[in-house]
């Protein structure tokens, strides 16, 4: 049996006492909510907190997505604690934000989605195949230096690490221009997705230690529409290895604003602002999508650190950005 | 570490346990409980051999910590004949929607859960709700045709397999 090390759990009720038992903690602390990260990579001592802080049991981190203003802005506002079921399952979300709704309903599998909670999939461990493996397949290779080991088995060469970022929803959130509210030691601060994820295998979470996620903003943008393509191997279970996700802002059928992010091609998930520029002030012609697949296409580099082959990968990012650009063409005629 | 006093509701029944303060439901159902109908596969999540439902809904077993679902109504595979077998069991059983079985209590209990929300799923409803399970036997047709079967005969439909589900084409 992969049995869970022994540790310390603990359920606070309150973000504040959640933040004080974690700044409390001596050795090593770690924050859970739905556990479909945490407790695989526990099991497989990839990470061996001694303290295990469960956020289950806050309640305003489970507030149901709705519509708010704030700032005379209008956003749809998620608890973080929100299983991916009902992100993905909820007619807010699916009529104002159809492109988190779908990357949400990608995610793993329904049992998986039914625990697995928004925050936690933003919060996602990055991934490799020289991490995700048991310890004693890790000890045979002497470890990587995400864990136990030195050297990074991707890139030996190296001095960092380049686990990928696996999260379909972080792109989507990028690209929507989301915002996520933290609760730390020095009270809330709001930091917009893209300034969320860190380019490193390692520290990919730009975010104090104790920091919780608490509430995903998502602005609603009139004339705007968004997607998100995914691929991996099966139609279930997989994290993607190649994540696609488009916002676009429409002004008389003219590409006002756009935002193109990559997926599980870097440590962090890759804005493509060429890409986007080649369609902005365009009426999303072939040309220009064509000329968007391919600015996309030269900054997509993914590492062989995942399932499908490295150039495929990057092939394919031209595909699914083509593919991307064409629905929402589609969907403005 | 010390050991842990809890209380689990499963199948119906308030049931008190010693358990290792970092288990497993699934280890508490299957070593504390002997309930062992609930199987462990990959216990990384990665297979849905170890599903249950929690208040309803299926849920892996091995990812969720025993201590953590108390207060709630767990539902194993033992809970679902009554004595006599639930519909799916026994449609199972007729088209041979099991071969080695050790999938079969997650997928019984996810389609199980599937029939509570939707009495008359579609195909595609049924692929969707299974697609957390894997089979590594008789691949997924068998198990569709058994849960439509089931679906069927729950909304009183005088339902029997066909010809070609239990002989093959002709």
């Amino acid at each position: 049996m992969l049995r869970l090390p022994e540790f310390e759990f603990l359920e606070p009720s309150s973000l504040e006492e959640a933040v004080k038992m974690h700044e409390s903690a001596t050795e090593e602390v770690a924050y859970v909510a739905g556990g479909t990260d945490l407790f695989p990579n526990m099991k497989r001592r990839h990470q061996e907190p001694q303290t295990v802080i469960s956020l289950g049991a806050i309640e305003e981190l489970s507030t149901a997505p709705e519509e708010v203003e704030i700032d005379r802005r209008r956003f749809v506002t998620i608890g973080a604690n929100v299983s991916l079921t009902d992100v993905s399952g909820n007619q807010l979300v699916q009529t104002l934000c159809p492109a988190l709704a779908k990357a949400a309903e990608s995610v793993s599998t329904p049992a998986l989605k039914n625990m697995g909670t928004i925050g936690g999939n933003l919060c996602l461990d990055t991934r490799c195949n020289y991490y995700n493996q048991s310890f004693e397949w890790r000890r045979s290779i002497d470890f990587c230096m995400k864990k136990d080991g030195d050297i990074c088995w991707v890139a030996p060469n190296s001095p960092r690490c380049w686990a990928v970022n696996s999260s379909d929803t972080a792109p989507v959130m990028i690209a929507l221009g989301a915002d996520f509210v933290l609760m730390g030691r020095g009270g809330e601060q709001i930091v917009p997705a893209a300034e969320f994820y860190n380019d490193d295998g390692i520290a990919y979470l730009n975010k104090g230690p104790s920091d919780i996620l608490t509430q995903i903003r998502v602005p609603i943008t009139p004339g705007s529409g968004a997607t998100y393509l995914k691929l991996r191997r099966r139609g279930s279970f997989d994290f993607p290895v190649l994540g696609v996700a488009v916002w676009i802002r429409w002004n008389n059928k003219i590409v006002d604003d756009a935002r193109i992010v990559l997926g599980a091609v870097a440590s962090y998930p890759r804005i493509i602002p060429e890409a986007a520029t080649a369609i902005i002030g365009t009426d999303l012609d072939d040309d220009s999508i064509e000329a968007a697949a391919a600015a996309a296409f030269r900054p997509s580099k993914p590492m062989d650190n995942t399932d499908l082959g490295l150039a495929w990968r990057k092939q394919m990012t031209k595909v699914y950005v083509r593919r991307a650009l064409h629905e929402l063409r589609a969907q403005t005629d | 570490m010390a050991k842990l006093r809890v209380t689990l509701r499963v199948n119906g029944e308030e049931r008190e346990a010693l358990i290792e303060p970092q288990a497993t439901l699934l280890e508490v159902l299957r070593e504390d409980l002997e309930l062992t109908g609930t199987k462990h596969g990959c216990e990384l999540g990665e297979c849905g051999a170890c599903t249950v439902l929690i208040d309803g809904t299926p849920v892996i077993s091995c990812l969720a910590l025993g201590r953590a679902c108390q207060e709630k109504d767990i539902r194993t595979v033992e809970g679902m004949a009554d004595p006599e077998p639930h519909a799916l069991q026994t449609a199972f059983a007729e088209l041979g929607a099991a071969q080695c079985g050790y999938c079969t209590p997650g997928f019984l209990l996810t389609a199980e859960a599937l029939l509570e929300e939707k009495s008359e799923p579609t195909r595609d409803d049924i692929k969707d709700a299974l697609a957390g399970n894997l089979c590594r036997c008789t691949g997924y047709i068998k198990i569709y045709e058994a849960v439509e079967l089931a679906a069927a005969r729950m909304r009183g439909e005088n339902a029997q397999p066909t010809q070609e589900a239990i002989y093959g084409q002709q």
